[in-house]
């Protein structure tokens, strides 16, 4: 059975969400389809945040959109609080954008150029929120100050006249505003009859942050991280969050996954992982991050060429062969499963860089 | 070409203003910016989110910024002013001469037209290709920039590809008519760093190879200490220092700057270490302070600070510029942070916390 195994995914009550053997394909014409995540599984308990890095179109941002059912995923299944999201309607889903947020990547584009700031920002309390127009207003005033914009100003403006990171901030904002409006789950319970077959497993609420970060300034970073963290704090919040920087992904999560091509590579605590990296591809990663100095020599010489792997049409075994010094006949014939090499650090790689265990 | 055009900078920018006027006033995004940029040689540009680091770059491009807007300044590209070109004048430069990547890819690409079409009709236009030529010159481009099956890729709508594919799908048809003036504004934000390096790296042969010279905006301090050569920092609309890239690094004068790398996060510290921010916001733009624009956020202000805004000049290495009345590092500012500490005014406060090491849990603040 083609697949990475599922060794890192932990029992428990505790697990907010899992998502198991993952498929999500796209038809591309000409009978071709793109696998863009082929058979995936990871979970995040409560409280958690999962750092999810990878080369660029591997499949990071298909697999948090899967989470949300944007678009129904090929097959696997997606258990959130006890129940398999596939299995509901569009509008159970809907109803659930009260636990479950999505910051999408490209912040501009991501709102709408014809609302104003207030507006975007304000448009799920007016559903979910206080029905009091005054309370709605000091709940965005309160959101926007704290992701370093200020509401005065900001209120009547539309997108277009705020920069890279400003956007990305309100978009921030507007899925922070649902998730922290404690108001907001006694009437989401009313509406939603169905969420009675939820309790039992795993609470709190999801948020899925796709490159929340990417186009601001350090500083301001800083400031998003650190308002995540309490946010994390305070309201119990779990986090998906997706970024290419793999200081940032250290810095935020609880947990890292690492994906190429439509699969996983290795999962750890991210202080182990960015320590004792044991997939090649991880090292990788690792040691092409660039350092603030310009001391540094960085070699400019380097552009590969050749085809690339593409995901309409994958190596066979492990998909990263194609690029991996320590490649072997085996990994060409067998697909490297996931199996543990330390305390919460697994790997799939016949020939890992650290010792497996047991 | 005559001498003095060949030995001229490319770029040369001064005094450059933008303001936009909106129902509430006047935004004044870039304040008094000039630089010089010559022939195949990087000018990095950091700075706060809002600095005006895209409306700069686009103002020099004459690109989208809206009929709301009033440039004032010069910015000659190989001697002319660009900024008193007429539209079909620049059209004839965009793309040929001066190309520009944007940050938002989705903002440039339209939505509804496949990515072969996009391509293929900046190359027919600029460079006179059949559709076949086309055709196979997007194919190329696709594979130079690192993206997997450019073939299908090429039939593929702008949302079927990854945030990466299509920043990288946008530096493709800017490098495609090989402009002599590259603006990249965020060109790699949505790239691992192993894609990166490749891109970066292309970009750089590009440079060596035709002379290519590159205005690169990126928040990414490890990419500007490694990619440029020069280095500019933007606050609230303004430079606040500006230096060769070694000695910036090896010298950080400006308390922004400073402020700036002290937030970075590094994967040597560990998981969960608290982060250095900025306390306070930036300005408002409609109404910026008559002082120096960072003191109301800055450790090290003084009543000088408050009243006069400090000129940009030359220090110690004529080549390093600063607008700061007492340089980071220098006795006046021990003892300004000093008294501002005492006074418990609170960016001097958290900078005095956040740097206090605990070998535990890191940098505490
Ligand atoms: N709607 C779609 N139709 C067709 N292909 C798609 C669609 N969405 C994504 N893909 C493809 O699926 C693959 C994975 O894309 P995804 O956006 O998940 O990558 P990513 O890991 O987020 O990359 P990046 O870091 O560049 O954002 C890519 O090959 C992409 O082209
Ligand atoms: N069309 C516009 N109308 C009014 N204000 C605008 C307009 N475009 C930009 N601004 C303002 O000008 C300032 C500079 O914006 P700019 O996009 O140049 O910032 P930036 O330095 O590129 O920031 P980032 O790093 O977040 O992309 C911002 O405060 C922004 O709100
Ligand atoms: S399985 Fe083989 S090819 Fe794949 S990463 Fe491990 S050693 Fe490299
Ligand atoms: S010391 Fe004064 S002039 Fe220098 S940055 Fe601070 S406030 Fe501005
Ligand atoms: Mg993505
Ligand atoms: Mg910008």
């Amino acid at each position: 059975m083609a697949g990475t195994g599922k060794a890192h995914l932990r029992p428990g009550d505790d697990v907010l969400v899992t998502v198991e053997d993952l498929v999500v394909e796209f038809p591309v014409g000409r009978g071709r389809t793109v696998k863009a995540v082929s058979g995936i599984s990871f979970d995040i308990r409560s409280g958690e945040t999962l750092g999810l890095v990878g080369e660029s179109g591997c499949g990071k941002s298909t697999s948090g959109r899967a989470i949300i059912q944007l678009p129904r995923p090929t097959s696997g299944s997606v258990t959130f609080r006890g129940v398999d999201l596939a299995d509901l309607s569009d509008e159970e889903i809907r109803q659930r954008r009260t636990h479950i947020q999505m910051i999408f990547q490209d912040p501009i584009s991501s709102l709408n150029p014809r609302r104003t700031v207030g507006d975007i920002v304000a448009e799920p309390l007016r559903v979910w929120g206080p029905s009091d127009a005054s309370e709605q207003e000091a709940i965005v005033d309160r959101m926007l100050d704290s992701v370093g914009v200020d509401p005065d100003t900001a209120r009547d403006k539309r997108p277009h006249e705020f920069s890279g990171g400003q956007c990305q901030r309100i978009s921030i904002a507007r899925s922070l505003v649902m998730l922290t409006n404690r108001g907001n789950l006694h009437r989401s319970r009313r509406r939603s009859r169905s969420s009675s077959r939820s309790r039992g497993r795993g609470r709190g609420r999801l948020l899925i942050c796709d490159e929340p970060v990417s186009s601001l300034d350090v500083s301001v970073q800083a400031q998003i991280l650190n308002l995540l963290e309490d946010l994390k704090a305070g309201y119990g919040l779990t986090m998906m969050f997706i970024a290419h920087d793999l200081a940032v992904v250290k810095n935020i999560s609880d947990r890292v996954a690492v994906m190429y091509l439509g699969k996983l590579c290795e999962v750890a605590d991210p202080d182990t992982l960015y320590a004792e990296a044991a997939h090649p591809y991880t090292d990788l990663l690792l040691g092409s991050v660039p350092e603030p100095d310009p001391t540094v020599e960085i070699d400019e010489g380097l552009i590969e060429d050749g085809e690339l792997p593409s995901p309409s049409n994958p190596p066979s075994g492990c998909r990263f062969r194609t690029r991996c010094e320590r490649v072997t006949d085996l990994c060409s014939s067998e697909e490297p499963q996931m199996r543990a090499v330390g305390d919460d650090h697994f790997v799939a790689c016949h020939h890992p860089l650290a010792a497996v265990a047991g | 070409m005559p001498d003095n055009v060949a030995n001229s900078p490319l770029l040369e920018v001064d005094d450059l203003r933008t303001t936009f006027t909106i129902p509430t006033g006047d935004v004044k995004a870039v304040r008094g910016v000039s630089f010089t940029l010559d022939r195949g040689r990087t000018l990095g540009i950091v700075g706060e989110s809002g600095s005006g680091k895209t409306v700069l770059a686009r103002s020099i491009m004459r690109l989208n910024l809206g009929t709301n807007v009033t440039t004032t300044g010069t910015a000659a590209f190989d001697g002319n002013d660009v900024l008193t070109r007429s539209p079909s004048e620049m059209r004839q430069l965009w793309g040929s001469e001066m190309a520009m990547v944007f940050q938002d890819p989705m903002t440039s690409l339209n939505p509804l037209v496949r990515v072969q079409r996009q391509v293929t009709e900046h190359l027919c236009r600029h460079l006179n290709l059949n559709r076949s030529e086309a055709r196979q010159a997007a194919v190329d481009l696709l594979r130079e920039v690192r993206i997997p099956d450019p073939d299908t890729r090429l039939r593929s709508f702008p949302h079927e590809l990854s945030g990466g594919m299509r920043q990288r799908v946008c530096i493709a048809v800017a490098l495609a008519c090989e402009p002599s003036l590259l603006f990249a504004d965020e060109p790699t934000t949505a790239l691992d760093v192993t894609v990166q390096h490749q891109i970066l790296n292309l970009l750089s042969r590009e440079q060596a190879d035709r002379e290519m010279a590159m205005v690169l905006v990126t928040h990414d301090l490890g990419v500007v200490a490694g990619r440029t050569d020069d280095t500019m920092v933007m606050y609230a609309g303004t430079v606040a220092e500006y230096a060769p890239t070694v000695s910036l690094f090896a010298d950080m004068r400006h308390p922004y700057s400073e402020a700036l790398m002290r937030s970075i996060p590094l994967t040597s510290f560990p998981s969960h270490t608290r982060l250095a921010a900025i306390t306070g916001r930036p300005p408002d733009l409609i109404d910026p302070p008559t002082g120096c624009a960072f003191s109301p956020r800055c450790p090290y202000v003084q009543d000088h600070c408050v009243n006069e805004a400090p000129p940009l000049v030359e220090i110690d290495d004529p080549a390093h510029r600063l607008a700061c009345w007492t340089p980071v590092g220098s006795p006046e500012a021990l003892t300004a942070f000093e008294k501002n500490l005492a006074a418990g005014l609170p960016q001097a406060v958290a900078v005095d916390v956040s740097t206090t090491w605990s070998p535990t849990g890191g940098v505490d603040g």
